[in-house]
């Protein structure tokens, strides 16, 4: 292309400049990367790794984080942010505790109406009263915890083992096997289907680019006619009937309603979008590399335990959080390369 | 220099210390009104209201509260005037408060004498939470990262830092004299209320007569001119993050005097939630270039009572807290409905 | 031509703001298949009439009819569905998105429900080529540079069958190149019969590529022309309301002063200014007491050659002298320290901060020297904002007053005076009149004549030819970039000045390209 670029079409083109692109390619398949390997190191290392009861374990325990960071993908996709989402487990396994006698339909059916309620109010507040994203949902971090105690008295509920709404816990068997395994957790196959209608609605629905057309410059989304306040409300639902459902999962895995769980959740789910490769500021990403995150730091947690149970090094549950704020840093670093010369002026910090 | 003749009129000096401009705009009518209207109600229907006992028997919420909470909320004022936000306070209020005990409790030999011990466990986790800080603050201005964004690495990891720090134990130091800062007294004023009412004036006093308080409103209201003007405004935004960093420390070190004991779980829990809605409340425009310092102490102090009224009430803390919740998100989205 | 029923026939529309009458008494009548330009000068009114007519703004009174029928839209959305579309000078579209899904954004076409990647595609592959565009339309529209990505909004304007396309300064942020390309655009709408509201103010694009002009002037239309039978000079003089002969005259502007006493010495030397591909090697000098206009189009590197000199930006190479000593400034603080002042071209994102009051805007810069030991001293900020506000007759209610709260012209005396405070030995001006009503420019243009006159080197940047005629000793002309011509005294006059920033070296070059050059490959 001929002829000299004015400055602003300088700042595009150096957007444009290949290499930025290939170094955000190369984060997404980084994650990818990083997971494959130290799967390979983790088999080599830890006899107790390539075990069924091992791998299902991890995979049970990280498709309740992945559903989260599956409806966390949405949200920050927006350019927003879910930080009510711990929370909102805690708050339904407590539910789904509470109303487990009465079976997994209707137990499903109150958690999900607990996931509507929280999601429409979030949404409600932040597309249309225009509350930042951040305080509007840490408020309700608060309220949904306040309510979750409320509502189990400051204690635990176990759950009634004899309904069938325990089924959620119980593996899903194939009737034959693959690769000598039988059966997978239901869980697990909740995640999964979960994961591939996200990443269809994400890919081949109208709905899923404007979601990211709305991250990418809501004003221009705003003036080609997107109906820009439904888009963000629906993503707060998604995230919040997604956090519902990882409560009642909870419930029924560990036999009881926890109002003290899901602490922090909200931030592992965030970690793993971003390790992940999607924008923390927004208008770019994907729903699977998600799942590569949560993986990824769920595994590097799983290689932590083992490291311990080896005695060599003493990593308490407390470097959780430094680890992932770690991961974070170094993720958002190599991102602000990108997000550099989006950020516009008069825009206010949250 | 340009020709200086020209001798300004005596007027000019009045008018810089009025009240009204203090209580400027509706909102501060609001507040102050509905901060009135409560403490009137309480009057009247709490016992032993006014006497400093009634005060101090409140469960878990107390009025003398307000002062950690209003010293992370002034270093989140200036925060927001330069357009940014500090997430990590709450983390670094923590952090301070697990290495305070760690350095005044600690048995090496300068340490174990008292005095030495106790100067040193208020400077140490200052120091340490303005350094905190100014990794923010390099996050920001070297980086460009959003500031949302950068102080969430700490909002996320700096609570765990304290954790590991304190070994997850929870640190208790009863008889100490690190304790005063909390409980002590001068001349019958809580020694906290009067760190609070120190800090508060310093902060308003910078921003209203020194060059970097100029500098922080020019930043806040337009980055590129203030660059263009010469003003440095990567290091008054660095700078800011600092002030934010010690200001949260400091009031980590009171909440820990206040217990007696410091629980890096505990320490600073929600305090950003809480200082960014005191600042919210005291009319600081999230856009940057104003800061209202004595506004937010107004906002920290009605937040506080309004807390306090509804605990003394008998209602669940849990309520409680889901009706702050819902009252920092109702005058949230009244700022913003007065600024659009 | 017969005169066929109008596309769109604006008529006495009018439209106040509080405390500010923007449109008195509109016209605007569009030709089917036509290419019409609007032209004013700042305030004429011109955007106003744009935003009632695309929906953005409600009009007080008067009608709009399109094809025949009364329209009144009252969203950018209703008038996209009418039939107007709008190109803006900011390419609104969502850079991070394809350049397919751009165009079709809130249309995607769909099979069974689900998107249609493969129609999608291939349907804008099909717009952009009625264009004479060929490029890769799955990747993100960032990838392109913005004459591209104005190509892709247009494409997308014509994909909603489009009667009426407004472009709102298309131009400005494209080089010659791609101002071709975009007339070349313009040309095939035509032949499909869209029509085109151009609305610009550089006049050699206008009249290379509108029928019509209609001229506004305070509110009001003042002319409908065909353009063929306007001259330009004719044009100029209908704009600013003056008679044929005014306008060959002098005296249009506040400078009166013809020559300044320059001295001999050399105050600023730059040479061979490069900075990535937008400053191809500058130089210029100024002398003390010499006002040095700086002349060129849009992108030619004006403003970057300020900032560079300024170290607002930094530099890839070349050597900058002030007072004959090498400068080694790493930020506008170390230029400010060393007697250099630059007023920037946009109040509003670069000059004023809106709360605070005048007399902290006016004092901004000369902080350091106000103050000691970290405190602002109060008396000797009062001393200079009480003189300066009396010598530059700045109108406000007292210095406290919030600055945003003062009329553009008054504002940028504050910014003015915030450079002159510091008695600076060198001032850029950056467009210091931009956006001023007539009685403020040619006060602030007889005070540059005066600071001049006291010996102050000043480098001016206009982009109206009056000023750089009446206003400098010596005229810099920049074309890419690059210093193309330096006009002494006697030579300048505005033909030199437009021929110089139109042909350059004169070697040749060619202003329109071929049409192998705007086939963008497929990278």
């Amino acid at each position: 292309m001929a002829g000299i670029v004015s400055s602003k079409g300088e700042r595009s083109a150096w957007l444009a400049n290949s290499f930025v692109r290939s170094r955000l390619l190369m984060q997404r398949q980084g994650a990818l990367l990083m997971l494959v390997l130290l799967i390979l190191f983790a088999s080599l290392r830890y006899d107790g790794f390539l075990t069924a009861f091992n791998i299902f374990h991890l995979l049970s325990y990280n498709s309740l984080f992945g559903l989260i960071a599956l409806g966390m993908t949405f949200v920050i996709m927006t350019g927003g942010i879910d930080l009510s989402v711990g929370s909102l487990v805690a708050l339904s396994s407590v539910v789904a505790a509470r109303v487990s006698p009465h079976g997994l339909l209707l137990t499903l059916a109150a958690c999900l109406g607990v996931g509507l309620g929280v999601g429409i109010i979030n949404g409600w507040a932040i597309a249309w009263l225009k509350i930042p994203p951040f305080i509007t949902t840490l408020a309700m971090l608060l309220a949904a915890r306040g309510l979750a105690l409320l509502l189990s008295n400051n204690a635990s509920i176990v759950v009634d083992t004899t309904s069938d709404f325990n089924v959620l816990a119980n593996n899903f068997t194939f009737g034959f096997d693959i690769l000598g395994i039988g059966a997978i957790p239901i869980a697990v196959v909740i995640l999964i289907i979960a994961y591939a209608v996200g990443a269809i609605v994400l890919n081949f629905t109208r709905f899923g680019r404007h979601v990211l057309a709305v991250g990418g410059n809501e004003e221009a989304a705003r003036l080609m006619g997107l109906p820009v306040e439904r888009i963000q409300f629906t993503v707060y639902v998604m995230s919040s009937v997604l956090a519902a459902l990882a409560g009642a999962l909870l419930a029924a895995q560990t036999f009881n309603g926890l109002p003290t769980e899901g602490v922090g959740w909200e931030l592992t789910a965030i970690a793993a979008v971003v390790v992940g490769g999607t924008l923390l500021s927004g208008g770019m990403g994907s729903v699977l590399t998600s799942l590569v995150g949560v993986l990824l730091l769920g595994l590097i947690f799983n290689i932590l335990n083992f490291e311990n149970g080896r005695g060599l090094i003493s990593i308490t549950s407390f470097w959780q959080s430094v680890i992932r704020g770690a991961f974070l840093l170094v993720v958002i670093i190599l991102q602000s390369r990108l997000t550099r010369t989006r950020g516009k002026v008069g825009q206010t910090p949250l | 220099m340009a020709n200086l003749n020209h001798v300004a009129p005596q007027q000019h000096m009045l008018r810089r210390f009025s009240l009204p401009r203090l209580l400027r705009g509706g909102q501060t009518y609001g507040v102050v009104g509905t901060l009135v209207a409560l403490i009137v109600y309480n009057l009247v229907s709490t016992p032993r209201f006014l006497t400093f006992d009634g005060l101090t028997e409140a469960v878990n919420v107390n009025l003398l509260q307000v002062a950690p909470i209003a010293i992370v909320a002034t270093g989140m004022t200036l925060v927001i005037a330069t357009g940014g936000i500090d997430l990590s306070v709450g983390s670094l209020m923590a952090i301070a408060g697990a290495v305070a005990p760690l350095v005044f409790l600690s048995t090496l030999p300068l340490l174990s004498n008292p005095f030495i011990g106790i100067t040193m466990g208020i400077i140490v986790p200052l120091l340490i939470a303005g350094l905190f800080g100014l990794f923010n603050g390099f996050l920001v201005t070297t980086f460009r990262i959003q500031p949302i964004i950068a102080t969430l690495v700490l909002f996320i990891a700096g609570r765990g830092i304290a954790q590991v720090i304190s070994n997850g134990n929870i640190q208790v130091f009863r008889g100490s004299n690190f304790v005063l800062l909390g409980s002590g007294r001068i001349l019958n004023i809580p020694v906290q209320v009067l760190v609070m009412l120190i800090v508060i004036i310093v902060v308003a006093w910078v921003v209203r007569t020194t060059t970097f308080g100029r500098y922080l409103l020019a930043t806040g209201g337009n980055e590129a001119a203030s660059r263009l003007a010469g003003i440095p405004t990567d290091r008054v935004k660095r700078t800011v993050y600092v002030i934010s960093g010690v200001l949260a420390g400091l009031a980590g070190l009171i909440i820990v005097a206040i217990n007696s004991s410091s629980d890096a779980s505990n320490v600073g829990l929600n305090g950003e939630l809480d200082a960014i809605a005191a600042v919210a409340v005291g009319g600081t425009p999230f856009t940057g270039g104003q800061a209202r310092v004595w506004g937010t102490l107004l906002g920290a102090l009605l937040i506080q009572l309004i807390r306090f009224t509804l605990v003394t009430k008998d209602i669940p803390l849990p309520v409680a807290q889901i009706i702050n919740a819902a009252i920092i998100l109702f005058v949230v989205y009244l700022q913003r409905e007065r600024k659009s | 031509m017969a005169q066929t029923d109008p596309l769109l026939h604006m008529e006495h529309i009018a439209k106040a703001f509080p405390g500010v009458v923007a449109l008195v008494d509109a016209h605007l009548r569009i030709q089917r298949g036509e290419v019409h330009a609007l032209i004013g000068q700042n305030g004429a009114g011109k955007s106003t009439l744009i935003k009632i007519l695309t929906g953005a703004y409600r009009r007080d009174s008067g009608s709009i009819l399109l094809d025949g029928r009364t329209v009144d839209f009252q969203s950018p959305q209703q008038a996209q569905n009418g039939g107007i579309s709008t190109i803006y000078q900011e390419v609104n579209l969502v850079p991070f998105r394809s350049v397919a899904e751009n165009v079709f954004m809130g249309r995607e076409p769909r099979r069974f429900g689900f998107l249609n990647w493969r129609q999608m595609h291939k349907e804008t592959d099909a717009l952009l080529s009625r264009l004479g565009i060929s490029i890769d339309v799955t990747k993100p529209l960032l990838t392109y540079n913005i004459a591209i990505q104005q190509m892709v909004a247009i494409a997308r304007a014509i994909s909603f069958k489009s009667k009426l396309v407004v472009m709102d300064e298309p131009t400005s942020s494209l080089n010659e190149n791609e101002v071709a390309t975009l007339f070349k655009v313009i040309r095939q709408l035509k032949v499909e019969g869209v029509s085109v509201i151009f609305v610009g103010h550089r006049l050699d694009e206008i009249y290379a590529i509108c029928d019509r002009v209609t001229i506004m002037r305070d509110g009001r239309t003042v002319e409908e022309r065909e353009l063929h039978t306007l001259g330009k000079i004719e044009l100029v003089a209908k704009m600013l309301g003056k008679e044929l002969g005014d306008v060959r005259k002098s005296g249009q502007t506040g400078f009166t002063v013809s020559e300044h006493r320059t001295g001999e010495k050399v105050l600023l030397e730059a040479e061979g200014l490069r900075r990535g591909r937008v400053l191809q090697g500058v130089t210029l000098q100024v002398h003390a007491g010499e006002i040095v206009g700086l002349a060129g189009l849009l992108g030619s590197g004006r403003t970057e050659v300020a900032r560079s000199i300024f170290a607002a930006d930094p530099l890839d190479a070349g050597s900058i002298l002030l007072d004959g000593q090498q400068t080694h400034f790493h930020s506008p603080a170390d230029a400010i320290r060393a007697g250099v002042g630059l007023c920037s071209e946009d109040r509003k994102a670069e000059g004023i901060i809106p709360y605070l009051s005048v007399r902290e805007n006016l004092t901004l810069a000369a902080l350091p020297v106000l103050s000691r030991h970290g405190i602002v001293s109060h008396e000797k900020q009062q001393q200079i904002v009480d003189t300066f506000i009396e010598r530059l007759g700045i109108k406000t209610s007292s210095p406290d007053q919030k600055i945003r709260e003062l009329s553009g012209g008054n504002q940028q005396k504050v910014l003015l005076a915030r450079w002159l405070c510091l008695n600076p030995k060198l001032l850029i001006l950056d467009e210091p009149t931009r956006g001023i009503d007539i009685g403020a420019k040619a006060e602030i243009q007889r005070l540059i004549d005066e600071l001049a006159e006291k010996g102050l080197g000043v480098l001016m940047i206009s982009s109206e030819l009056e000023e750089l005629t009446e206003g400098s000793d010596r005229v810099v002309v920049l074309r890419d970039g690059q210093t193309v011509a330096t006009l002494l005294h006697e030579k300048i006059s505005q033909d030199a000045i437009m021929t110089a920033m139109a042909h350059g070296d004169d070697d040749g070059t060619q202003i329109v390209a071929t049409d192998e050059e705007l086939q963008y490959g497929k990278s």
